[in-house]
Order: C-alpha cells, then structure tokens, then sequence
C-alpha cells in the first residue's frame, strides 16, 4: 500500500479498524476531537459500533463491558477527559481486562490548555486510578509510529489481559505525516481473534446460549483472595517488564559525551539538536523510551560510555520522568533536567543551547 | 535537501490548505514531510499558520524555529514570523494586506498584489493556489504537474466547476515566482 498524508488522530483510528478494533466509545475533547470523528465515520463502514458516549466515565464503563465479552475495543481522551476515565482504567486492570486507550495529552493541570504536553507521565506510568496495577504505556514519536502502536497495543492488552495506553500529545495527533498502514485484517480474522478468548470472556456459544461460568469482577471482599489476585497481577507485570521493553537509540556510541533521554514530541526536536551539534563534531546520543511502563532501564544504563560526562532529560512538562532516569543512572554520572509546560514546545536552537552548556 | 516553510494569514485565507498541497505534492515525489499546523485559541481572530518540512530524509523536529521560505498573507503573519526567516531565505508578501512590508535587506523578497489577482482571476477564495504558484515559481520545491494532478481529484470530489479558476491561479502564480 503507497503512503498517505494523514493526521495522527485520524490515523491511529484508521490503524485501529484494521487491526480488528470494532469497538469505540468516546466522548470528544481538544485536541483528539478527529480521532472520534473519523471512528463515528468509518466504523459503521466496517459492520462496528461507534457511541458517542454521555461524558468520558460511561465511555470507560462501555469498555469495561465490551472488552468483558473478549471484543478489540478502543476509548480515547485528551488529559482532563482521561483523568475522569481513570476509575474505570484501575476497574479493567483489576479485572485483567484488555483495552486500549489514547491519551492525547493537552496543558494541565486542570483544565489547562489545548496545546501539546507531556504532563501526563505520571498518571500514566505510576498510577493515576487507586490500587496496585500498571498499565502497559507506549509513547509514540511520528504519526506513523502513532498508527503502527493502535495494532500493538490490541496485541499486548489482549496477549497479558491489561490495559495498553498508548500516550501520545497533541502535536502528533494534529500534525500530518506520511503513514503506510498494515494490511486490514478480514473479518474472519476478526471473529478467529474473538474466539480466542472464550476461555475468559463472557460470550455466548454459537447457537447463543452462555454456558460456561466465567466472572468478570474487580470486588475481591475477602482479603486472602484479593491478596492471591494482586501477588498474581504482579506475576503478570514481572512477565511484562521481561518481555516487552522497547526503546531507540539514537546516535549512541562510545564518543557520546552527553547522554539525552527523551520520548515523544520531546525526542523529535532533541534530534534536531543532535544532528546540528553532530555537524560542529560534537557527540551527543539519545534513548528515547518507547515503552514508558515497563520503563528501559536498562537501555539507559548501556549507554552510559565512559565518556559520557552529563545525562540531559528534556520532557515538555516538570521532570516527570527525571526519577526514572536516575533510577537507570544509578548515581553513575550528573542527571539535569530542562523543560517547557504550558503546552509550548521547546525548539532545537533551545535545546541545542542547553547542550552546549555542558561542552 | 530541506526545506522549512511557514505559511501565515487570517483564519479563512486558505494558508493550512497551502501548507497541505505542498506537503501532499512533495510525498508523491518521494520526499520526507511533516505539516505542523497552529490549532485552538490562536485561530479565532489571529493569524492561522502551518510549518512545513519537506527534506530527503527523516525528519526529526516538524517544528520550524527559521524558516526558509515565509508566506506571509496579511502584515499580523509578517511581523510575527518575518524576523525569524533564515538569512538568505524567501519571503512571499501578498502586499494588499501587509502595507508596512518587512525591513529586512538580508533575504529575498517576492512582493505581489495576491488578493487582487486573485479577484481579477474571479474569486478571492484563489488566493491560495496564486501562493502555491508563487513557491513553485520560485523555489521548484514541488513540481506543477504534481499539484495538478492533486488539484483535480480533490476538486472533482468537491466542485469540478472551480477546477479551471484554481488551475489559472497556480499558473499566474508560477508567472509571478519566475519573473522575480
């Protein structure tokens, strides 16, 4: 299939559909708004259901019962949307249910603006709903990593029975890019991937009826139970941190004297930066995490060459992933950090000047 | 190869769609792009505007801090983003709606009457393809046979009938590139 020239909200709806998503609830927000839009276009197309629901809470709450009857389904928010859905996020990983969720971050907190931020990594990677669970987090750099991880991220929550957030920002879900989808699965695909799950779900047998007993519940009110059921989450998780890191590197090499660590919008323009240093014969590498839980710790520790003299995190938000960071250090070398919020991105020039600094 | 462009003007004046065409063009032929537009509160009233990034290979920052080539299609654009142009670079004034120009001896600079060549060519609404014109016409950044092409199946879906009018404008717009 040739490229097309696509928005990152539109795209990653469109990957969903083809990867076999038939499922989407969603209430619209600034700056995903096209991302609703286009499912409430093309799902009926393709025989799926697509409800705009009452307020971000109903749309979680459909997915609860969507992704209980073992189905692909998909909600999407802008950060305030995603802080009201986030009861129902903790409810499906307790469940250990699979679904998917875009966050496509705007300004906060609060309401804050519509302009692109990462201010959400907490939220996503340390919490953000009550009780002991995670959720798998993948951040996208280009809108067609953006599409290319609506695929991934129904694989993984359907392959650990968890929920997959794939965090992106405003800039990647407005910006256009050329994208190059994957082939659309058939509609027998679609069904054979249902089936799959009729050892969990609740979904009828063929001729209809429901026999098997299968409980999809996140009340465990004995303790020994409930007890027995985070110790098997955390089975899970262990499972998923072995698995499942991804992250790039970028110009990394034994002549790095600086070490920049940076995802999504952030690491595109602290590319910039490098490629305009690496010009002037100055070394400077980048990981960029593609999996923000489980985190790649190590990755940022093999980077470390002996003459790396500086770690440099650059987040468009107040250094919610600095601890992370210095977890990977490990008191190895000095970890700054530099920032912008409000929703205004920071440019190369700046990001170059930061890193001159340290020369 | 790469190019960083910024097209500016009012909310209406059609610069997103010109940010876009180019964008779309330059893929056909092969290139790496990203089109970054401005969205939200600054749209109402303000200036409207897009960056555009078209190069021979990955592009990593789609933001455009200085830019190559400016289209500026009302005086708000040009003071915003006049300053930050590279030097050596391009600056496409439409001088009907920008009457204090730029100061600035240390770029090139394309002056056209554009809003009223687009009303001679029959309607305002052309301003934009007269734009796109004019960057063709002076950078050969996209060639006319590709928005051509574009401009016909995107126009048979919405209105075949302004087909010739758009069509004339690109043209005119080449016109005025070439002979600067």
């Amino acid at each position: 299939m040739s490229k097309v020239l696509m928005k990152g909200n539109e795209a990653v709806a469109e990957a969903a559909i083809r990867a076999g998503c038939r499922l989407y609830f969603a209430y619209p927000i600034t700056p995903q708004s096209e991302l609703i839009e286009y499912m409430a276009k093309m799902m009926p197309k393709v025989g799926g259901t697509f409800i705009q629901a009452e307020s971000e809470v109903a749309a979680i709450n459909m997915v609860y019962g969507a992704a209980g009857a073992g189905k692909r389904v998909m909600t999407s928010s802008s950060s305030p949307g995603i802080s009201l859905k986030m009861e129902g996020i903790s409810y499906c990983a307790g469940a250990q249910l699979p679904a998917v969720i875009v966050n496509v971050q705007r300004g906060g907190p609060g309401l804050g603006d519509i302009q692109p931020a990462q201010a959400d990594y907490f939220q996503a990677t340390k919490g953000g709903g009550h009780g002991d669970y995670r959720l798998i987090v993948l951040a996208p750099s280009t809108v067609q990593e953006f599409a290319d991880m609506a695929a991934d991220a129904l694989d993984l929550a359907y392959k650990y029975r968890n929920p997959v957030m794939i965090l992106s920002d405003g800039m990647l879900g407005q910006m256009m890019e050329p994208v190059e989808f994957r082939p659309a699965k058939t509609e027998e695909e679609v069904q054979e991937l249902a089936k799959q799950h009729e050892n969990w779900c609740i979904c009828p047998n063929e001729d209809g009826v429901n026999r098997h007993h299968h409980e999809i519940n996140s009340l465990e009110i004995d303790p020994l139970v409930l007890e027995k059921h985070v110790n098997n989450l955390f089975v899970k998780y262990a499972e998923i941190e072995q698995h499942e890191v991804r992250c790039e590197e970028y110009n990394i090499n034994g002549d790095n004297e600086i070490l920049c660590v940076a995802f999504g919008t952030a690491s595109r323009i602290v590319k910039s930066a490098i490629n305009d240093l690496k010009t002037e014969g100055k070394s400077v590498g980048l990981i960029r995490p593609i999996t923000l839980w489980p985190y790649p710790y190590e990755c940022v520790a093999r980077a470390l060459h002996k003459n790396v003299r500086q770690v440099y995190v650059f987040e468009l938000n107040k250094g919610q992933m600095l601890d992370d960071v210095k977890i990977a250090v490990a008191g190895r070398c000095d970890v700054k950090f530099w920032g912008k919020v409000g929703g205004i991105i920071f440019t190369p020039g700046e990001i170059k000047e930061k890193l001159l600094e340290c020369f | 190869m790469k190019k960083e462009m910024i097209c500016a003007g009012f909310g209406g004046q059609g610069v997103l769609t010109i940010g876009k065409f180019i964008a779309q063009a330059a893929m056909q032929e092969g290139k790496e792009v990203s089109w970054l537009p401005s969205y939200g509160p600054e749209m109402r009233g303000g200036t409207a505007n897009v960056s555009v990034v078209v190069s021979d290979t990955t592009i990593a920052s789609p933001i455009v801090s200085q830019a190559d080539i400016l289209v500026a299609l009302n005086q708000p654009s040009l003071d915003k983003f006049g300053p930050n142009v590279r030097p050596g670079g391009l600056i496409i004034i439409n001088t009907d709606m920008c009457p204090h120009g730029i100061k600035r001896e240390d770029v090139v600079k394309i002056n056209a009457p554009m809003s009223e060549i687009a009303k001679e060519l029959g309607s305002l609404r052309v301003l934009n393809m007269l734009a796109i014109g004019v960057i063709i016409g002076t950078t050969g950044m996209v060639s006319y046979e590709t928005i051509e092409e574009d401009l016909e199946s995107f126009l048979q879906a919405k209105n075949p009938d302004l087909l010739e009018q758009n069509i004339a404008a690109v043209k005119r717009g080449i016109m005025i590139g070439n002979s600067k």
